[in-house]
């Protein structure tokens, strides 16, 4: 569904990626793990059109987005929830949703979406007209994840969607992100917590120094010593 | 001095104020929504006036008429603008910025000398001599219309950012820029927008301005530092604090003209700026960093 083609990157004079390529087929949860600074966010950035790769080819459902502005990459279904949530914080929680449903392909169905998500989340319901700013972290990320379902996307990339939570709510982010997988929304998911992202997912790769390091099945990767040396501390 | 005296030009520093913080209302959108400070706001809305006075000379429109035509014209100059010059510059260091809304600001006043010569224009109105009493009290009538005029395009700028989609998704932008292109909005669009209705505020402004002021091209870089006056002690990205810094500024140069000169009015709203930056950095409505 998404293929990455030897994708470069920079930042001004900073290399960020070298010749990534990554295959996320439909109906799958990808993994990409890698340590800080490894280049796991400027990859999801790239892909969704917020930097403009230097070399390289996206294709998302057989169509080059390669250079599309973020809105248009939005637009064909290809989600993203964003690293450190990036809510809106002076509005409320309601239009904060609505926000996610600006895109064209969902602009119609904005308020049946976000019944469905009042639905699924009930604690967003409860705090409709509150700022989205005075939610505690873990309601933020609830938000960020619901805003997101808001545009009706296909595949959704989850930047970090368990960074500062407690571990109840890591547990309970992870478990929502199986659940629309099951659903049948394709997921990439880029987690620090590298042994919860391999189990959830069927295949993953590792991202160091902006290259792609290791990529396989993630039972094959949990098994091997690098990964389990460098990301699982065993 | 009079009490009557004293409580029409206060009466008269208000309707004034609110018609100059229509005009600063726009500059603190456009700072607030697409973070460039525009430099050439003045020369905009003493533009609307020198509009407004042709309107008025050559089609024998009321300024208070052509005030939608010219608002319009001046959102699509606006929106021109950001789209193909400003949004450029975005990503640019802030001096790069400067440099260019300064030059655009040159360009409009040597072009307004060029057509107009440096003499100020009249708007002649049938009604400019009318007024109202209120027992002792005269009140002019062109400056009640002029500051209802402001008032009504303020109130439709707040209930377009508080209940319209496009609206929101403006605010949205100004909130968080990341978030805005993460959910997939348009933010070139609706930095355009913005653009746009921030000059639409000048080109209200300046046709409500020129029924109670002349325009001269010497008049724009007065009118730009006004508006920065009005911005930062209302608050900067703060729209009622625009209008509520208009008024202050607008009363406490009409009393420091009945008090103590004429000539030291801008002596005092300088000096109000002053204050202001001293005790509440961040404006008489201006939210905190946090």
């Amino acid at each position: 569904m998404l293929r990455v083609e030897a994708l470069d990157l920079d930042h001004g004079d900073a290399r960020a990626l070298t010749g990534v390529s990554i295959e996320a087929p439909r109906g799958e949860i990808v993994a990409i793990v890698g340590a800080n600074g490894a280049g796991k966010t400027s990859l999801i950035r790239a892909i969704a059109g917020m930097h403009k790769p230097t070399a390289g080819r996206i294709l998302f459902k057989d169509v080059d987005i390669t250079g599309w502005s973020s809105d248009r990459v939005c637009d064909l279904g290809l989600g993203q929830v964003a690293e450190g949530r990036q809510v809106f914080p002076t509005l409320s929680v309601r239009d904060n949703l609505l926000m996610g449903a600006m895109v064209p392909r969902a602009r119609a169905r904005r308020v049946a979406n976000l019944e469905r998500m009042y639905a699924m989340f009930s604690r967003l319901r409860e705090r409709d007209r509150q700022l989205a700013g005075t939610l505690s972290g873990g309601e933020q990320q609830m938000l960020a994840i619901a805003r997101c379902l808001m545009s009706e996307p296909e595949l959704v990339m989850f930047d970090e969607p368990s960074l500062g939570l407690s571990p109840a709510l890591v547990l309970q982010v992870l478990d929502i992100i199986r659940t629309l997988n099951r659903e049948g929304l394709t997921c990439l998911l880029v987690e620090q917590n590298v042994v919860a992202s391999l189990k959830l997912a069927s295949s993953a790769y590792v991202l160091e120094n902006g290259v792609i390091a290791l990529a396989g099945a993630s039972a094959d990767l949990m098994a091997d010593d690098r990964v389990r040396k460098a990301y699982m501390g065993i | 001095m009079t009490l009557a005296l004293t409580i029409e030009v206060l009466i008269q520093g208000l309707l004034n104020g609110l018609v100059y913080g229509l005009m600063a209302l726009g500059l603190s959108v456009i700072f607030g929504v697409v973070r460039v400070v525009n430099f050439a706001h003045g020369e905009f809305a003493v533009l609307a006036m020198y509009t407004a006075f042709m309107a008025a000379t050559y089609l024998h429109l009321d300024p208070f008429i052509a005030l939608a035509p010219i608002a319009a014209l001046f959102f699509v100059i606006g929106y021109v603008l950001q789209k193909t010059i400003v949004a450029k510059f975005i990503d640019r260091p802030d001096h790069q910025q400067f440099i260019l809304l300064i030059g655009l600001a040159i360009v409009i006043v040597n072009v307004m000398l060029l057509v107009s010569g440096p003499d100020a224009r009249h708007v002649n109105l049938s009604y400019a001599y009318d007024a109202y009493f209120l027992g002792p009290v005269l009140v002019d009538k062109t400056r009640v219309l002029a500051a209802g005029g402001a008032l009504t395009v303020a109130a439709a700028l707040f209930a377009f950012f508080r209940f319209s989609m496009t609206g929101v998704a403006i605010r949205a932008c100004a909130d968080n820029p990341t978030g805005a292109a993460v959910v997939g909005l348009d933010v070139r669009r609706l930095y355009a927008l913005t653009f746009g209705l921030g000059l639409a505020c000048c080109g209200a402004a300046g046709a409500l301005l020129v029924t109670i002021a002349d325009p001269t091209p010497t008049l724009a870089p007065a009118f730009t530092l006004l508006a920065f006056t009005i911005v930062i002690i209302g608050g900067l990205g703060s729209m009622p604090g625009a209008l509520l810094g208009g008024v202050v500024i607008g009363v406490a140069e009409a009393l420091a003209s009945l008090v103590v000169a004429p000539s030291m009015k801008s002596m005092v709203s300088f000096g109000l700026l002053v204050v202001i930056l001293v005790l509440r950095p961040r404006g008489l409505m201006g939210r905190s960093a946090s």
